[in-house]
């Protein structure tokens, strides 16, 4: 996605032109389209997809306590049917077609007007359809992590008008904004697969929601240790191939730069996941397999804006730096604040994020990603990276604070006290594993 | 057709040998040993369950990325067997010596006496019911 703000630059002004796109095809060129780009973007999109389920959906269930697995996996699985239809209902178009700064257009609602042969500019070698299926598995990820900040406790009912209006307030504007043709990408903000529009995003609104809901109850006094980490082990596996179509599919095409993507997405993943068995073997005698698989999905968060932009030494710094961060702000950081983000979306994507977005523009490689960063004499970069955490923070963060309190006009956020400690398998979705 | 069941004999076995029941406590993993050690000086049977405790050994911490536990109750198995009571002190020695680690935590031994015992298929009693 970072070859959408280059390319969009060229291809804005004859758009902006032709903007009668209500009776015509938008982008209907056919002669461009690549067996190779559709054949690797297939396989990218099914990739993103697995991510969330089952990958997403282990990783967290995993985590949670037993009688709260189930309900776990119902939020991944939720997310991945309603955010599929809002795609297309409206999302598709709000975000990728028309290039307002500030929002898309509708031309696309229903994908009315999509043929067969026609492309989206933003990748003008594949279908259309299949640039839209591909973002599509980015937004249902992003809207299914914010759910681990809030596992253990929130009601379904409520989870559902949460991600639905999460999804159009906080996903669709910002998505836009940053891969779009929106304002931040048009500022020059790197974001190769979405250090911005996914992970912080999805991170600092799990915070808000994690503080809007209240911490668990036993939080701090009781015990509330995983129920089978291997199953998180199992999803960390399928996130992490997963995450070479995330990253890989980037840049839209079977090229040499998606592997270069795919080669520092690995080794970030590797370096994130020794560098917190490190710490932890260092200051408390032993490396957790948590934390090791922690690690590898704090080192993949934090490379993924950076990817497609930087050389894959510089994943090894990155997953370092990820692994160390993350570890720092899931141990010392969520205490000394005191708030239950269960199962550290912040701590891990959030504070990963940023840190990927800054470092992006610390590592970026004119000959990779054809933008140079600091290291190669553009401080400049640095500043504009730093504007688009700002904007998602205050954006993501304002603004999952609104779609709660609307929400929870409709319908109390969290279950009763009583069908939480009964667990919301039960309580919510009446099964329970036995 | 309706079968006759056996009369059953009279369950008060006051002219029966006497027995103990021992509960043994031992690390999961010394089953096996256990087992082949109470095997081999004759005692037939045995009834075990998984168990959570805790005694000088207390529990350990458990840390979750930012979180710690302590976890009081440390599973263990809890053996059962019921032997004449000329051979509880034998059954005793080779639980002791096979379940033993040296390490804290390897468990505890009680023998208590059995009233009485009844083979349910057959309605044997006491000494014939072991």
């Amino acid at each position: 996605m970072g070859a959408l703000s280059s390319r969009a630059a060229k291809l804005a002004a004859p758009i902006g032109v032709a903007a009668t796109w209500l009776t015509t095809p938008a982008f209907a060129t056919t002669s461009d389209i690549s067996a190779a780009d559709t054949a690797w973007m297939m396989v990218a999109t099914a990739l993103v997809l697995m991510m969330t389920i089952p990958g997403l959906a282990l990783f967290y269930s995993g985590m949670v306590r037993k009688k709260n697995v189930l309900a776990t996996m119902a939020q991944s699985l939720a997310a991945v049917t309603i955010i599929s239809i809002l795609w297309v209902a409206f999302g598709y178009s709000l975000v990728f077609v028309g290039d307002g700064p500030l929002l898309g257009t509708l031309d696309r609602w229903f994908l009315a007007g999509m043929t067969m042969d026609g492309v989206n500019p933003a990748a003008k070698t594949i279908p259309e359809s299949l640039f839209m299926l591909y973002q599509m598995t980015f937004a249902i990820i992003t809207v299914a992590l914010v759910a681990g900040s809030v596992a253990d406790r929130m009601r379904f009912s409520a989870y559902l008008m949460f991600s639905v209006g999460w999804f159009m307030f906080v996903y669709v504007p910002l998505a836009h904004w940053v891969w779009g043709r929106g304002f931040l990408g048009t500022m020059g903000v790197l974001d190769f697969a979405g250090g911005l529009v996914v992970h912080l995003s999805a991170g600092i609104g799990g915070l808000v929601a994690a503080k809007v809901m209240g911490r668990r109850y036993g939080y701090g006094t009781e015990n509330l240790s995983p129920f089978d980490l291997s199953l998180a082990v199992a999803g960390t596996g399928l996130l992490w191939v997963g995450w070479f179509g995330f990253n890989g599919g980037s840049a839209l095409a079977a090229n040499s730069r998606a592997v270069m993507a795919i080669t520092a997405t690995h080794l970030a993943a590797c370096a994130g996941a020794l560098t917190w068995g490190a710490i932890e073997w260092t200051i408390r005698c032993k490396p957790s397999v948590l934390g090791m698989i922690s690690g590898a999905v704090a080192g993949l968060g934090t490379i993924t804006p950076a990817s497609g932009f930087v050389a894959p030494w510089h994943g090894i710094v990155i997953g370092v730096i990820a692994g160390s961060m993350c570890f720092w702000a899931c141990t010392w950081l969520k205490h000394r604040f005191k708030y239950d983000d269960s199962l550290d979306v912040f701590g891990v994507h959030g504070v990963g994020g940023m840190t990927g977005m800054l470092l992006a523009g610390v590592f970026a490689t004119a000959s990779i990603g054809g933008t140079s960063g600091l290291i190669e004499g553009n401080a400049g970069l640095l500043l504009v990276q730093l504007s688009g955490i700002v904007v998602t923070l205050a954006w993501s963060g304002g603004v999952t604070y609104l779609v709660l309190k609307l929400v929870s006009a409709f319908v109390p956020l969290r279950v009763s006290r009583e069908q939480e400690l009964e667990g919301l398998d039960i309580s919510q979705h009446g099964e329970a594993l036995q | 057709m309706k079968r006759t069941e056996p009369a059953l004999p009279k369950i008060i076995g006051n002219e029966g040998l006497t027995m103990k029941l021992v509960v043994a406590i031992i690390k999961p993993f010394k089953l096996d040993e256990v087992r082949q050690a109470l095997t081999a000086i004759g005692v037939t049977g045995m009834t075990i369950t998984e168990v959570k405790g805790y005694g000088r050994q207390k529990g350990h911490t458990e840390i979750y990325r930012g979180a710690e536990y302590v976890v009081n109750f440390l599973p263990k198995l809890r053996i059962e067997i019921a032997v004449p009571s000329n051979l509880a002190d034998k059954a005793v020695d080779v639980i002791t010596s096979s379940a033993r680690t040296g390490q804290i935590g390897d468990g505890k031994i009680f023998v208590t006496p059995i009233d009485h015992a009844l083979r349910i298929r057959t309605g044997e009693t006491d000494g014939d019911a072991l």
